[in-house]
């Protein structure tokens, strides 16, 4: 029935080569975990990309139930967990999948150091592995407030003085995240925003050259 | 070809749908990857259907006024239902238009208009002694039967009289028309 539907829709479009160009590859003998067993370090990017999917799927559903409200955040997340079927499952996929993004992308760094593959001519997917981690790492932080509980309100407070910090313009830099002069309403909302809007976005163009770059140089020789 | 399948197919030939190594690999992968997708998307798609399945609140029955205040006149009256929406509890105003038979007999109607959904009022220069419905001139008799633009009659309360106090519950389909 699939290869029917399939056929049909290839007749018209032809569909076959863009797939094609995508993912028929032959995956090179030395980083194949079939070959050598230690080359299952090479998994590690792909394991960052389908937590991130998970990620994206997760935060998709959760916020169906969930409100950006110094008033209701709370109640909501509470509700979504214990009271929405699956509810406990689907945040747990978000609260956890978190910290294994950063673990996952870590390895996958440590990886390319130590084969030497952000070498050239491979610099710019470094800088643009670089800056992935670096959204990372602000999603990371924009999502721990949303749950609006005393963790997450004093975890971001102290963010905010790491943020003030910076010489010169870290007052600004504080002002500006935390929309306001205080963490509170409009602080939430803020996060809330860059959390599901703004670095989703940057996120999801960066992984397109990320995975443009790699599949048009190919992966890096053996060692 | 090992010797016993030599000995077989010698004798009696069978025709048999051998899957091909590539097949076997297909369904293997393709399978995993099924079960692993379901395993993370049967949660969330659980997750986002729940309110269709939650089990619903039953409407309690409210005070809502005396039974001597009620008169072959519709009264419309304001009362307080308790309401669980989520994370969030509420007590949002409702309203009825309660009036007695002939027979005496307490009844309340809802005040949604059954065309679209405005809020209709009773009786006035336009429509003495009818209900009408500003927005698209929609007409109910007392008894809320649409004789006008809307295609059914009008909801009615469930009524229970209490010690001197009318209660109105759930609303249900017209049940005097």
């Amino acid at each position: 029935m699939f290869k029917g539907m399939y056929n049909w829709i290839d007749e018209r479009l032809d569909v076959t080569p863009m797939w094609r160009d995508i993912a028929d590859h032959e995956v090179p003998e030395h980083v194949n975990p079939a070959h050598h067993f230690s080359a299952f370090v090479y998994c590690f990017g792909g394991l960052t990309f389908f937590i991130t999917v998970i990620q994206i799927l997760s935060g998709m559903f959760l916020t169906m139930y969930y409100v950006p409200d110094i008033i209701n955040a709370y109640y909501s997340v509470d509700y979504l967990q214990h009271q929405v079927a699956f509810g406990v499952i689907v945040r747990g996929m978000h609260h956890w999948g978190a910290s294994l993004v950063i673990v996952m992308m870590f390895l996958h760094t440590l990886r390319v150091f130590f084969t030497g593959s952000y070498k050239a001519p491979r610099e710019m997917n470094w800088v643009v592995g670089m800056l992935i981690f670096f959204v990372m790492l602000g999603l990371g932080f924009t999502g721990y407030l949303l749950p609006w509980d005393n963790k997450a309100y004093f975890a971001t407070k102290v963010g905010m003085e790491i943020a003030g910090s910076v010489p010169w313009i870290g007052g600004y830099i504080k002002e500006l995240l935390a929309g306001g002069t205080i963490v509170g309403a409009q602080t939430l909302t803020r996060f809330f925003a860059i959390h599901v809007f703004f670095l989703p976005g940057v996120l999801l163009t960066l992984l397109a050259a990320h995975f443009f770059m790699i599949r048009k140089q190919g992966i890096s020789g053996p060692l | 070809m090992d010797h016993n399948k030599q000995h077989e197919t010698s004798h009696k030939p069978i025709k048999r749908n051998e899957m091909t190594r590539r097949q076997f690999l297909s369904y293997t992968l393709g399978g995993a990857t099924a079960f692993m997708a379901g395993g993370a998307i049967i949660p969330m798609l659980r997750f986002a259907v729940d309110p269709l399945l939650q089990k619903k609140a039953e409407t309690a029955f409210v005070k809502a006024i005396e039974e001597k205040d009620v008169t072959k006149e519709p009264k419309s009256i304001d009362f307080k239902v308790h309401q669980v929406d989520g994370w969030y509890e509420s007590d949002p105003k409702l309203q009825a238009f309660v009036a007695k038979d002939d027979s005496g007999k307490i009844f309340a109607l809802s005040p949604v208009c059954k065309h679209l959904g405005c809020t209709i009022s009773w009786s006035g220069d336009e429509a003495p002694n009818l209900y009408h419905c500003p927005c698209h001139g929609a007409r109910y008799t007392k008894d809320g039967k649409n004789l006008k633009v809307a295609p059914k009659p009008l909801d009615e309360y469930q009524v229970k009289v209490e010690n001197g106090w009318v209660y109105l519950g759930p609303l249900e389909s017209n049940t005097r028309v």
